[in-house]
């Protein structure tokens, strides 16, 4: 009996991996890095994750929005309120005054981060026809998550003699298609860290990565916190109630 | 006092009540004494998982609608409101999500156990034919709901599946637009589709309502397959199946949970978390795991007519299968040939669900046509002249009574068949 209920486990945990892996088949297979997010224990490495939302503010946010994401969703990733209102202050945001004007105000830490473009046309028409992508669910809304974007922010070079490139398009290797209309975002030294660390295209890609991946899931840590409870709780009691269940059933010839 | 029920319960406000309406003598006739086959394995948990299910789905569903918008303008960022802004937002959502999964999973086992230990047999046709009725409104409720978050996949997967009704000849075309509400997948479908997810789980209560007590009048079915002679063959549900269900509920509840808290995107697909647009198709449209066997039937025949007929037709099926199967035993413990061909019909379930993943190209076109013609052969041919042809082993005299000695050597059939024929 047990050794059924064992085999129907493992089918049915055979089928749904059989099932739902190949969906993700890559053009090109991703390396795999060591995220701190990853993992049941995972949390985001909070200098990290500072450090990637530098990339963000100098680099992506000129062309990529970010709508789905509070000022105040930094406090996540060690901002001190302080310093989450001193960020949102930095940028204006449109709203109406109180005479009905049109005005621009300092942003608040309950405010959305601020788009680059005023719509989604406006968007498409400065970037050669391709709007960028808002980053608020990149992590999620890509198959091979983390380990995907940093390839591709990794993935530019040279395209290949024998590819046939469009106008104004980029290689990289691990876009599908190869050919990407962003140009390569992270050169050496792009950004300059506050705290020291060497700004090499890979440590800029990592950075950016952990802290859109805390923006994408901002529940993560949460989320894993109160997993370990409740799975733990579920098997505690799976225990409790198969001990109640021999007592129950002790005295009954099965 | 004429009219008035007379009740044995002790406690003076229970007593008034169940005088006055009998709900408790009910509850203790129906899950307190209910005298239940006392070899149940832990397969009979699956019915109670299902319900348990059921529950969680109605009880995270109604608070998700109460911070759901369903305007395609709207409804994307209202589902990310609740993931990043609703108290616990995200858990009900996880909840919710994987819930579908953990539902459809327990009652694809809850099927199959009702196949191998022939639950559907006389006389339990009706039970039976419910419950394929419960599977093809969730089937319609999971469709409904995958839809809701306006995603890509969300968008992708309604036009492929209302378009599938315009495979009927001459009003086909009129019926897919009158589904939309209009000329294409838009605000009012998503507008009825959330009406539609809302409604459903209500009918389903009442068809489950059914299925349970149609089972209260048959008896439970059990791993042998025989009648239940007497008292000495049964035990009171509760507390012994209580309890034991409680064992599979809590198990259950941990692997939910894990799914939920540190894998809650596994089942689901990244292209979902992009907004809709209907103007880029993505590379895949794939419906969820659940439905993937019957999307691999679609696509396996070369007709859209031919495909629709034959996916609804592989559901339809099931209605008969009480009287497809033609074997005097239930249970397969003593159908020593069609147990094979039972596996058979997972793996073939199995291969049509990988298939139902992949692009119909190359090596699995050849396997999404072979899984499909099984799945036919095996309901259509094989159930019902295995089971005339098989010589099944002895059935035990009753459920109390061990199993008959190892190389007893197996009786003609209709002699081993014989204590079923009350049935």
């Amino acid at each position: 009996m047990m050794r059924w209920v064992s085999l129907a486990a493992a089918a049915a945990l055979v089928s749904s991996l059989a099932v739902s892996a190949p969906v993700q088949a890559q053009e090109t297979s991703l390396p795999r890095q060591n995220w701190s997010f990853a993992g049941p224990f995972g949390t985001f490495d909070r200098a990290a994750a500072q450090r990637g939302f530098q990339v963000y503010k100098e680099v992506c946010s000129t062309c990529h929005s970010m709508k789905l994401a509070y000022f105040r969703d930094l406090e996540g990733i060690g901002l001190s309120e302080e310093q989450i209102k001193a960020v949102a202050a930095s940028v204006t945001l449109p709203d109406i005054g109180d005479d009905g004007a049109p005005i621009e105000r300092p942003g608040l830490p309950a405010d959305h981060f601020r788009s680059p473009f005023a719509n989604e046309k406006a968007a498409r028409a400065a970037n050669n026809g391709a709007a960028p992508p808002d980053l608020s669910l990149i992590i999620k809304a890509r198959d091979g998550g983390a380990d995907y974007l940093y390839a591709l922010l990794t993935g530019f070079s040279t395209a290949p003699a024998t590819m046939k490139m469009g106008d104004g398009m980029n290689y990289n290797k691990y876009f599908a298609g190869n050919q990407i209309g962003m140009v390569a975002p992270l050169s050496e030294g792009r950004v300059e860290y506050a705290d020291g660390t060497p700004a090499s295209v890979n440590q800029m890609a990592k950075d950016v990565t952990t802290f859109l991946a805390y923006i994408s899931e901002p529940e993560t840590e949460m989320r894993k916190a109160l997993g370990v409870k409740v799975v733990l709780f579920f098997l505690l009691m799976t225990g409790v109630t198969y001990a109640v269940k021999r007592k129950v059933w002790a005295d009954v010839d099965h | 006092m004429a009219g008035l029920h007379k009740s044995d319960f002790e406690n003076p406000v229970i007593n008034w009540i169940d005088t006055r309406l009998p709900i408790f003598t009910m509850l203790q006739k129906e899950y307190g004494v209910f005298p239940t086959p006392k070899n149940f394995n832990y397969f009979w948990n699956f019915g109670a998982l299902a319900m348990v299910t059921l529950m969680i789905m109605i009880a995270t569903g109604i608070f998700l609608a109460m911070n759901y918008t369903a305007h395609t303008s709207m409804a994307f960022d209202s589902v990310q409101r609740i993931m990043r802004d609703v108290n616990y937002g995200w858990l009900i959502r996880y909840v919710h999500a994987n819930g579908a999964s953990m539902f459809f999973l327990v009652t694809y086992i809850h099927i199959f156990r009702g196949m191998y230990y022939g639950s559907y047999k006389a006389p339990r046709e009706l039970l039976w034919i419910l419950g394929v009725v419960i599977l093809l409104i969730m089937m319609a409720t999971a469709f409904f709901g995958y839809v809701l978050p306006w995603g890509q996949m969300s968008y992708w997967g309604a036009t492929v599946i209302t378009n599938l009704f315009s495979a009927i000849p001459i009003v086909g075309e009129p019926i897919v637009t009158w589904l939309w509400g209009g000329f294409s997948v838009a605000n009012p479908t998503l507008n009825r589709f959330f009406s539609l997810h809302y409604l459903l789980p209500f009918v389903l209560i009442g068809i489950v309502f059914l299925h349970v007590a149609a089972l209260h009048v048959t008896g439970s079915n059990n791993p042998l397959g025989i009648d239940v002679k007497g008292p000495q063959d049964t035990l009171p549900f509760h507390p012994y199946y209580t309890v034991k269900d409680s064992v599979g509920l809590c198990l259950f509840l941990a692997i939910f949970a894990f799914f939920v808290f540190f894998a809650p995107n596994f089942f689901g697909a990244a292209d979902n978390e992009i907004p809709a647009n209907p103007l880029v198709t993505p590379a895949e449209i794939v419906p969820e795991w659940y439905l993937l066997p019957f999307y691999a039937i679609l696509r396996s025949v070369p007709s859209k007519l031919g495909g629709v007929l034959m996916m609804f037709g592989s559901i339809g099926l099931l209605f008969v299968v009480p009287w497809l199967d033609t074997s005097p035993v239930r249970s397969c413990k003593f159908r020593p040939v069609y147990r094979w061909f039972l596996g058979l019909l997972v793996i073939a379930c199995v291969v049509l669900g990988a298939v139902g993943a992949h692009r119909p190209e190359g090596i699995w076109v050849l396997l999404g046509r072979l899984g499909t013609i099984y799945y036919f052969l095996h309901f259509l041919v094989i159930l019902p002249v295995v089971g005339k042809l098989e010589r099944p082993l002895p059935l035990p005299e009753s459920i109390s009574k061990p199993v008959l000695p190892r190389g007893g050597g197996p009786l003609p059939a209709g002699a081993a068949a014989k204590p079923m024929e009350k049935a």
